[in-house]
């Protein structure tokens, strides 16, 4: 789904936000990006729609990202809910990326409801963004990418902000689908239960790749990038736990 | 402006009534009109600005607007009228300051019973489908938008102040506002270059897709003309006279 290749991106200003960085992520796969501040998280995360363009080599999708119309196959959920939800209602601000894409008023609104209710924001379609609670418009801010029905979904820090029950319920939204998975998080704990796998972004490149637990358990590796896990936090527990429910 | 005191500027009255139910192209253009008829009257013409008057108590009425909304709403041309009479020691008594203040009392109840009736959004549709400019009704809708949002921020900080007790006793203490204000505009500058992506992200081309289209139908048709010949011969009649 995703290949890179010596991928490089220098902002304006001189500041080098990907330095070489080499991922492939398969079809499905769910993948946590992990990663001190300023390691190249969301400059990764605009390269994967086409807002940004690097140098190196770039393929989503079998596309190469430098000339591909990727808006339609790679949705990206933006951290603050607020800047990816413009329109003055929550049911237009869902049709917006399908009509976009060319879909009839009736379609854009056919897909817009059945992302809405995919979220469990389906009677909410009327309302004002600025009439909802953070959880609510992160979750619409989702509905917003899920009604392009793209086959990459890149989160941007989903669990921001989120208080303990609106972000389980997120999880466990985001555990249902069945899209290919860039989940970019500082929230370890939710990394542990989403993806099956972690890849570690420090100073523009891929430090560490594997499974998520191996990666969350290396303290030293955690630590050499100024991450860590919540104190007396055991991850593979917490998974067994969850396997166990769903069992 | 508060986050509240934005949210008390909506839609007010019955959302159910004929009035609120109007294409929004049609209570745009007939309270537009009222207006227009209003302001261009002569001075001899006062009969007009009763029948203005009298049609915008008229829509009211059928909106189920609240008198209160109309008159906490309509204050805010009070400053204007304020200034106006300042100005009467100074003038002769031939009634221009009274009729200046009628017109703008009137321009001012038409606007106030078009918010009232019509969300933000769609007064932008409507524009949208008068021709109005495509870049001036988007950028009037995310301002709208963001506006919510800025206010937050904006209550935010001032709190913020207030926590690490900031009461400024003299004007020469007045500068962290003016330091909240650079802060805040920064934000709000970063904030768009974000939406700005998020837009690109889903596909933004230029212009604002509308998912519902809009249709005249009789209802706004006999709007229309009820407003027009309630005021039109009179100000036609009057407007030759003088």
């Amino acid at each position: 789904m995703i290949a890179a290749r010596d991928l490089r991106y220098r902002y304006p200003s001189g500041a080098m936000a990907l330095d070489g960085l080499d991922l492939d992520v398969a079809r499905g796969e769910r993948v946590a990006v992990i990663g001190p501040n300023g390691a190249g998280k969301t400059t990764l995360m605009l390269h994967l729609n086409g807002l940004l363009h690097g140098t190196g080599e770039l393929r989503v999708g079998g596309q190469d990202a430098r000339t591909a119309d990727l808006r339609a196959r790679v949705g990206l959920v933006f951290q603050d809910p607020d800047d990816q939800l413009f329109m003055p209602s929550v049911l237009e601000d869902v049709a917006f990326g399908p009509l976009n894409l060319g879909a009839t008023p009736d379609e854009a609104l056919m897909r817009a409801r059945a992302a809405l209710a995919a979220v469990r924001m389906g009677e909410l379609g009327s309302r004002a963004p600025h009439q909802l609670s953070l959880g609510q418009r992160r979750r619409v801010a989702v509905a917003g990418v899920l009604a392009m029905e793209p086959e990459l979904l890149v989160l941007d820090e989903p669990s921001a902000s989120l208080d303990p029950r609106t972000r389980r319920e997120l999880l466990e939204l985001l555990d249902g689908l069945g899209q290919t998975m860039l989940v970019v998080t500082h929230d370890l704990p939710f990394a542990a239960q989403l993806c099956e796998r972690a890849v570690v972004l420090s100073a523009g490149r891929i430090v560490a790749d594997g499974p998520c637990l191996d990666v969350l358990e290396d303290v030293e590796l955690l630590a050499a990038h100024d991450l860590e896990m919540p104190a007396g936090f055991d991850p593979r527990a917490l998974v067994e736990r969850a396997g166990q429910l769903a069992a | 402006m508060s986050a509240h005191a934005l949210h008390a500027v909506g839609v007010a009255g019955d959302p159910a009534s004929p009035v609120h139910r109007l294409d929004p192209r049609a209570k745009l253009l007939g309270l537009t009109g009222v207006t227009v008829v209003a302001v261009s009257v002569p001075a001899s013409a006062w009969p007009v600005l009763a029948a203005c008057a009298g049609v915008l108590a008229a829509v009211a009425v059928a909106a189920r607007v609240p008198a209160r909304v109309l008159a906490t709403r309509g204050a805010v041309v009070l400053p204007l009228l304020g200034l106006l009479a300042l100005t009467l020691p100074f003038r002769p008594d031939d009634g221009a300051v009274a009729l200046a203040a009628a017109k703008a009392l009137t321009g001012t109840a038409s606007a106030v019973l078009l918010g009232a009736t019509t969300s933000f959004p769609d007064v932008l549709h409507a524009l949208e489908r008068l021709r109005a400019p495509a870049l001036a009704t988007t950028i009037a809708a995310l301002m709208y938008r963001y506006l919510f949002v800025i206010a937050g921020e904006a209550r935010r900080m001032r709190v913020a102040l207030k926590a690490r007790a900031y009461a400024p006793r003299s004007a020469l203490q007045a500068g962290a506002i003016g330091r909240v204000a650079v802060a805040l505009f920064l934000r709000s500058h970063d904030r768009g270059e974000r939406v700005h992506l998020a837009m690109r992200s889903r596909g933004h081309a230029g212009s604002l897709p509308r998912l519902r289209t809009l249709a005249l139908g009789r209802a706004d048709v006999a709007f229309l003309a009820a407003l027009a010949l309630a005021l039109l011969p009179l100000r036609v009649a009057l407007g030759v006279a003088s």
